[in-house]
């Protein structure tokens, strides 16, 4: 789950990291107000979107009076960026930035721990510096039984700093982000750029974080800050109820069981000359209402022509599942054509179950997806 | 032989009363694996499925002389049972839950390694040596014993590939589903070693999916270091940038992990990558 920049500096001033004089603004009048508050002739105003190249897009702009201020203030208000509507901005201080550097937490699935991760080149797209001079970023593996103690936190300071006054500076930084992170289960939390002002001053002038779904259960303060897309929320709603949904756009709609399944089967369609309209894992389990459920999902799409079930039948049997499939169709009117492939423990009695139904029955996935692939033409 | 379980594994079962456990250890037992106990704290003495029942994995462990444990508890107390079992004396940890925080997850298995066990899963089908032990949910009828490995993310998908080589005839020595998660235990690099190594097997069918770099890192291992026959799927070619498929691991990040690369870095070291699951015996017969 993404929060916005302004929450996760709130994060951060409570765990004692040093960022910069900032307040969120809905309104034109509210960036006025924090103008006064902020009391300098020069600010920063800066769109709050769940995406990144928000600058590129014109949603970062450096404001010069408060005439500036107000115009860029209506810009940025209700700027579309990447398919987010903006609708509220950072009015913060225009720090004098004398060095920039990228700082961040992650989890590293090879390690199978956490790293941090630090480069010189602060401000920049930080994938692209990792593609184009790896050996201009540094990682720490972080043994979670120590986790940073001051000899590492230095450490990794001196791959940034040659001033030992500056390595003394952003030590504790480190420390603190590490705090962050454990203490509210983020996948990261970054600071691109971490900047040295002309003052000497040592401040986050970005907060990135991200946080773990599985682990919001623990974080009701966290969980509280989401803010789905319409796509997401259609998607949490199918979670709710047990599936995992993904829209995709084509014709064919997918109900499978288990994800690696579910996503071959998207991907036989591709190959067969068809378009899957989704991604829909309904679980291990034959439930009629689940599958009930899982049908209004996919007939809400009007795209859908077609509807493509996939099941793999391990230890709930084909049969139960074709008595369930059968008995959520009872309750199902659609004219829609649907084919489905039945495979594994008790096929045979399972497909059986099937013949003479207005179902299309098939035995392999080469042979369902064809199946689908045609009438969905 | 095969790896990782045989005929002499010694399993016990943690969350036994559960729903779940209860139904998989039955499974289990029923399938021929020595299930010799199960945990449930406070239900100590009690009999489960006609297994008993210990408050603790130590009292388990000392009273059965078990090396190998399967763990049904739900995702908030997932990390307590890893843990537990590592300290126990368990030598191979196996976590079928699903949903378990990450951080969890990366403290327990440093825990583990700590203790000097392996860790598989979570959020795992388990694994099965046919005809000798079955330590998880698959669904054992699909499999026969035979000398092909089989390395897998997923679970569905993984009995898909599975049920193609029976119906061809080529039975599996052990298959493995590492689990679907962002972090968990043992990967590819471990299982192709293992199996490159078990004389019963002579074929290794590799299972990934879309997210991280595991299968590129395969591949460079496969190149390097295995010389048995290996044919390779990957799931998720159509799965956009940025979205969770289903696995919380299964996601494309910043352009990465994408099915392309993945099926790339296979085909330039030789590895033939099937375009349906069916065609993964074909792959394995042509080069055995």
């Amino acid at each position: 789950m993404k929060i916005h920049e302004y929450q996760a500096k709130e994060m951060f001033a409570a765990y004692g990291l040093p960022v910069d004089r900032s307040i969120v603004c809905r309104s034109v009048e509210d960036a006025v107000k924090a103008y006064e508050q902020l009391d300098m002739q020069k600010v920063i105003v800066k769109a709050q979107v769940h995406t990144g190249g928000r600058g590129k897009a014109g949603g970062v702009k450096l404001a010069n009076g408060e005439a500036e201020l107000r115009r860029h203030a209506a810009d940025i208000l209700g700027m579309d960026i990447r398919g987010f509507i903006v609708d509220r901005i950072l009015v913060g201080q225009a720090v004098n930035i004398d060095t920039e550097y990228y700082v961040s937490y992650v989890i590293d699935r090879s390690s199978k721990g956490i790293i941090l991760m630090l480069s010189r080149e602060g401000g920049m797209d930080i994938e692209e510096v990792a593609r184009n001079t790896p050996a201009k970023i540094h990682k720490f593996a972080i043994d979670p039984s120590i986790g940073v103690p001051d000899y590492l936190a230095r450490e990794a300071a001196f791959t940034l700093f040659d001033d030992i006054a500056l390595v003394r500076k952003a030590a504790p930084v480190f420390q603190k982000l590490y705090k962050l992170f454990l203490a509210n289960d983020a996948s990261l939390a970054e600071i691109n750029p971490l900047v040295i002002s002309k003052e000497g001053e040592i401040m986050a002038i970005d907060a990135k974080m991200t946080f773990d779904d599985n682990a919001l259960y623990r974080h009701p303060r966290i969980a509280a800050l989401n803010e789905p897309t319409e796509e997401e929320k259609k998607e949490q709603n199918a979670k709710s109820k047990g599936f995992s949904f993904v829209h995709l756009g084509g014709e064919i709609g997918c109900m499978v069981n288990g994800a690696g399944l579910a996503m071959a089967t998207m991907d036989m369609i591709k190959l067969y000359g068809g378009n899957p309209a989704n991604f829909l894992d309904i679980g291990g389990s034959s439930n009629p209402t689940k599958v009930i459920e899982a049908m209004k999902l996919l007939l809400s799409d009007k795209n859908v022509k077609v509807v493509l079930i996939n099941i793999f039948g391990g230890i709930t049997r084909c049969d139960d599942v074709a008595r369930g499939l059968l008995e959520a169709f009872r309750q199902i009117k659609t004219d829609t054509p649907i084919v489905i492939r039945l495979t594994g423990t008790n096929e045979k009695e399972g497909r059986t179950l099937l013949e003479g139904t207005h179902f299309h029955v098939a035995e392999t996935m080469g042979e369902a997806t064809e199946k689908a692939v045609r009438l969905s033409k | 032989m095969s790896i990782l379980i045989d005929k002499n594994s010694r399993l016990i079962v943690q969350g036994i009363t559960g729903r779940d456990g209860g139904f998989h250890a039955s499974k289990m037992k029923a399938y021929g694996t020595n299930v010799v106990g199960g945990t449930s704290p406070g239900k100590g003495g009690e009999l489960a499925e006609g297994i008993p029942v210990f408050n603790t994995a130590r009292d388990a462990v000392r009273e059965t002389a078990a090396d190998t444990s399967v763990i049904f508890v739900p995702a908030p107390f997932a990390k307590d049972a890893m843990m537990e079992a590592a300290d126990a004396g368990i030598k191979l940890i196996v976590c079928i839950t699903e949903g378990i925080p990450t951080l969890d997850v990366v403290e327990a298995y440093s825990y583990i390694r700590r203790k000097g066990a392996n860790l598989i899963g979570p959020n795992c089908p388990g694994l099965i040596s046919p005809g000798k032990s079955l330590v998880g949910i698959m669904p054992s009828m699909i499999f026969r014993k035979g000398s092909t490995g089989v390395i897998s993310r997923s679970g569905t998908l993984t009995y898909e590939v599975v049920y193609n080589l029976t119906e061809k005839g080529m039975g599996q020595s052990t298959a493995v589903g590492v689990g679907g998660d962002p972090v968990v235990g043992l990967y590819y690099r471990e299982l192709l070693e293992m199996f490159e190594n078990d004389p019963e097997t002579d074929s290794i069918a590799l299972i990934g999916e879309i997210g991280g770099d595991a299968e590129e890192r395969a591949a460079e291992y496969i190149r390097d270091h295995v010389t048995k026959p290996v044919a390779v799927f990957i799931a998720g070619q159509q799965a956009p940038p940025g979205k969770q498929m289903g696995h919380a691991g299964a996601i494309i990040s910043s352009g990465s992990g994408t099915a392309a690369e993945k099926i790339a870095a296979f085909e330039a070291v030789g590895v033939p990558v099937a375009r349906e699951p069916s065609q993964i015996p074909d792959l394995l017969k042509g080069r055995r």
